[in-house]
């Protein structure tokens, strides 16, 4: 790679999209130095399923052409979208053979809004096979390796967005958080990832996983830049029933009305401190938290009662949506269709046991039998209860405080391959993700430093209201500005 | 069937009248080429998801008011989950635990009784494709235009006790449903449809038999037969001292039989669950209020009131009212020549007649009610005679010209004047002294062949009751 590529992919999305807007920048150069930077590092992360390659470049060209147009806040700016979102004319596979090769014809809205602004689209990022898992080795077609260490995961389910992100191949991605697939990947990756308020991003396009859960949200390498790509794709879409006709705030302006942390009620749950978290999470959280203090923020004790029970309703409402949301893909209309089926029954059986992989086949059984009659009580209904008390609970600590901090994830990126025979084990990384899910609220992870043990990324998880997404990411930007981020990670083999 | 007692309930499907899908904005037009009515959203693409149809909403809510039921301002999309090839989602969005209308009742007459019949529920739901199986190249094709079509299910309780009563029941829903507008009520399409649960039971027992689902009963003779069928072969089911079988059978119209389908034990597990994709339907009390103000007055109400009012026979005002807008042009006709019972002669013989020739209904010629007001009261006041007015009909029906003009400018009004018609009286006379003599003589039924000898004439327009008064006066 040139220095100049070089020096082009460490900027910024803010920064990038300044310079492109004042021509200092071409389209064409931009997007060059990322696909540079992608021939340099894909081999060794495998961060995209689809790199679209030199057709964008042709796109940045009809760009430069028609010249800078204030009225596209992403003009020339080259990003990556998780393969769960429809991209028309890309091909689209969740990670998954069941999809095979389908192009769909119809972008999600989030996609449609980034094309709007004038963003260049470079490629489709791998993920956990429809988004279940944690590590992005649930890929059907590789594992993504994390940019800072090759050896580790990058965390999942939006692996491929975070990786791609952290190695510096574009300047923010999309990716989709049902139990903390934003968050975690970001944490270890140390990138910043949002998710938004349930509803506030329409799922248009997205390839549902848990569909009262999903949420689309970027990943980026600053808050700001998370601040710029919120405002694209945030917004009321008559074709989501569930998307909220709410106005959207002015982030960016939120951002800049705050200078310090003064008058911040910082609310720290007790559930997120207890046992079960590597000491050097731990250490790099409380530093973050000590720095906040700093900023003027007071640290205010709360309690997440029902934080416990969240993995158990957690694993009975997504799998039981994922085993209805997944019945489409029979192999009748499109993707991946058995061979020479005997009759009905064997086109659908084969088709689905060839086509999805093993965790995906697990949590459609596991969902089947929650919803089955005799069950559907016990289970299903039970965890919609449980479900009404963790928001509850988010609601009253909400009501003594500002934002909730805790680690979003309990360890540092691990070693590929460590815990996939273990589900129950990979399960229990999800745990200070996936109660937010439940509850439908927003919630960001900033890099906090780097582990003093690992040498991995360490995340610190900040928790907001409903659609106070603005509030979130001006405190956000605030502390993250003062404790610094790691910029673009090096793609290579860890010390 | 001295001995047992049949229970039946019947569960009917009826397709909402909306341009649109319920959860896209595809058009539901029935007969166009396979797949043209087709979007991603009602092909099951991935990442799609439905928007409901608010007219849909209205539609349900109305016909859930017209048969008494208690409309829920909160009601809940559920997925009912099962794999078939005409069924792209995996699942069809339905309600379950809490559907948009309950505990509704209609009333019906048979055989003078009548016998109130509860309606357990109403609620939405999506319809699925069409499998077609092709012999020649020995495959199944899909097509998806019906995939997505908004229906209403109308569930009855297990009220009624014959054939009979459960085709007057669905008689009676058919008529709302049409009149309320909210499905055309077209049988042979499938836009209004009936499964049948039958059961018997020794007469005087309390608990119910076990019962069979009918299925593929797609008009009201198909429904009386298979209903009908199915008590008998329970009954000897029983008598044969053998136990009738929880299951889903066909009635084959061919042969009039009801087949096995599938049992009890390959019965699907639906494994309903509130569809997360869709908010809870709420309905403000406005609109409620506002749809309820709006009801038009159903056919039963109808029919009384046209028998008490215009003093129609029950058979006259049941044709009338079978079609609310055949009901709404008698009343107009009537308001302008104040004939209620000559209307609905007309109405009956003249108007259905040239009906039934072209295939069209009354909304769709050219003539208003209030010619047909006007042709009976220039009948009535001898302007034309009923035979003209007979002749015309068509013409007018095609037209829509008014009967009093479109006469005048034809020359057809009837002759009136007493020497005019006396002239023709004479000649007649005059041209056939034979007949003359043998009416004299005691054949007075020649009466009418004088009569024709004058009409033709004076082209049928002499008025016939002067020319019998001038006959009968001259040939003495
Ligand atoms: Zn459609």
């Amino acid at each position: 790679m040139s220095d100049t590529s070089t020096a082009i992919v460490s900027l910024s999305l803010a920064d990038v999209r300044d310079r492109l807007a004042r021509r200092e920048l071409t389209a064409e150069q931009v997007t060059a130095a990322c696909l540079d930077r992608i021939a340099a590092t894909e081999p060794a992360i495998a961060a995209l399923l689809t790199n679209r390659g030199e057709a964008v470049l042709a796109e940045a060209r009809a760009l430069d052409g028609a010249g800078p147009d204030p009225a596209k806040p992403l003009w020339g700016v080259p990003l990556t979208v998780k393969d769960a979102l429809t991209t028309a004319g890309t091909r689209t596979t969740c990670g998954s053979r069941i999809l095979g090769d389908f192009t769909p014809h119809y972008d999600a809205f989030a996609v449609a809004r980034l094309r709007e602004a004038g963003a260049v689209i470079l490629g489709k990022t791998n993920m956990d096979e429809f988004a279940m898992g944690s590590s992005t080795e649930n890929s059907a077609f590789a594992p993504t390796r994390n940019p800072w260490n090759v050896a580790r995961v990058p965390g999942g389910s939006s692996g491929g967005s975070a990786a791609s992100v952290a190695a510096g191949q574009c300047f923010g991605s999309l990716g989709t958080d049902t139990g903390g697939s934003i968050r975690q990947p970001a944490s270890l990756c140390g990138c910043v990832g949002l998710k938004p308020t349930y509803g506030r991003v329409s799922r248009f396009g997205l390839v549902a996983y848990g569909s009262s859960l999903d949420q689309i949200g970027p990943l980026t390498r600053t808050v700001e830049d998370a601040a710029l790509l919120l405002s694209v794709i945030a917004g009321h879409d008559p074709r989501d029933a569930t998307s909220a006709a709410l106005p959207v705030d002015d982030y960016m302006g939120a951002l800049a009305a705050r200078k310090d942390l003064s008058g911040v009620r910082i609310g720290v749950p007790r559930e997120f401190r207890g046992e079960g978290i590597d000491p050097e999470v731990s250490a790099a959280c409380q530093a973050a938290l000590d720095k906040a203090q700093e900023l003027g923020a007071s640290i205010v004790d709360v309690e997440l009662p029902h934080t416990p029970y969240s993995i158990a309703a957690y694993y009975i409402i997504a799998p039981a949506e994922a085993s209805s949301n997944l019945a489409r893909f029979d192999g009748v209309r499109y993707g991946r269709r058995a061979e020479s089926p005997r009759d009905l029954a064997d086109l659908y059986v084969r088709s689905r046991a060839e086509g999805f992989g093993d965790e995906v086949q697990r949590r459609i059984m596991l969902g089947t039998y929650v919803l089955s009659s005799g069950y559907y009580d016990a289970y299903y209904r039970k965890a919609a209860q449980v479900r009404r008390l963790i928001r509850e609970d988010y609601e009253k600590a909400l009501a003594r405080c500002d934002v909730l901090c805790g680690p979003a994830s309990p360890v540092t990126a691990w070693g590929l391959g460590e815990l996939t025979s273990d589900p129950l084990k990979m399960y229990m990384m999800d745990v200070f993700t996936l109660s937010l899910n439940l509850a439908g609220l927003p919630g960001l992870c900033i890099p906090v430093g780097m582990g003093g043990r690992s040498g991995m990324p360490v995340g610190l998880q900040m928790l907001g209201r409903a659609f106070g997404e603005g509030d979130l990411l001006a405190a956000a930007n605030v502390l993250s500005g003062a404790l610094g981020v790691p910029g673009v990670a090096p793609a290579c083999e860890g010390a | 069937m001295a001995l047992y007692e049949a229970v039946i309930g019947l569960e009917v499907h009826a397709q909402l009248r909306t341009r649109s899908k319920l959860f896209c904005s595809c058009s539901t037009a029935f007969g166009a080429a396979p797949n043209t009515n087709v979007c991603e959203v009602c092909s099951g693409m991935p990442g799609v998801l439905p928007v409901p149809n608010a007219r849909a909403v209205e539609y349900a809510a109305r016909m859930g008011m017209a048969v008494n039921c208690t409309v829920n301002p909160v009601s809940v999309f559920a997925r009912k989950n099962y794999f078939y090839p005409d069924l792209p989602k995996g699942y069809q969005i339905s309600q379950f635990e809490t559907p948009i209308c309950e505990h509704g009742h209609l009333d019906i007459t048979v055989n003078g009784q009548t016998r109130r019949i509860g309606i357990t529920r109403i609620h939405m739901e999506d319809d699925a494709g069409k499998n077609i199986h092709s012999a020649g190249d020995n495959a199944s094709y899909v097509d998806l235009n019906r995939s997505g079509v908004p229906l209403i299910e109308i569930v009855s309780e297990p009220d009624m006790r014959s054939a009979e009563e459960a085709v007057a029941y669905l008689k009676a829903l058919h008529a709302i449903v049409v009149y309320l507008g909210v499905c055309d009520g077209n049988m042979e399409e499938g836009s209004f449809r009936c499964d049948a649960n039958v059961s018997i039971r020794p007469k005087g027992q309390q608990e119910f038999g076990t019962r069979a689902e009918l299925k593929n009963l797609n008009s009201f003779r198909n429904v009386q037969r298979a209903i009908e069928y199915e008590i008998a072969r329970q009954q000897d089911v029983l008598e044969d001292g053998d136990a009738v079988v929880q299951e889903t059978r066909l009635y084959d119209a061919v042969k009039n039989v009801t087949v096995s389908m599938r049992g009890k034990e390959e019965a699907h597990d639906y494994r309903y669950f509130p569809d997360p994709d869709l908010m809870p339907v709420r309905i403000a009390a406005e609109d409620l209020a506002r749809w309820r103000a709006d009801l038009p007055e159903l056919p039963q109400a109808r029919r009384a009131r046209l028998m008490e009012q215009h003093g129609l026979s029950e058979q006259d005002a049941e044709v009338l009212t079978a079609d609310r807008a055949l009901a709404d042009f008698f009343e107009a006709a009537t308001a302008v020549c104040g004939q209620p019972k000559k209307v609905s002669n007309m109405m009956q013989g003249a108007l259905l007649r040239e009906l039934n020739q072209r295939a069209v209904t009354v909304d769709a010629i050219a003539m208003r009610p209030e010619a047909l007001g006007e042709l009976v009261r220039i009948v009535e006041a001898g302007l034309i005679s009923a035979k003209i007015a007979n002749d015309i009909f068509g013409e007018l029906l095609e037209s829509g010209a008014m009967p009093e003009a479109f006469v005048k400018e034809r020359g057809l009004v009837q002759i009136s004047d007493t020497s005019a018609i006396e002239t023709a009286v004479d000649e007649a006379i005059a041209e056939n002294p034979a007949e003359v003599e043998a009416y004299k003589g005691g054949k007075t039924k020649l009466i009418s062949f004088f009569m024709g000898q004058i009409m033709r004439k004076t082209k049928g327009k002499a008025n016939p009751a002067l020319v019998t008064e001038l006959l009968q006066k001259k040939l003495g």
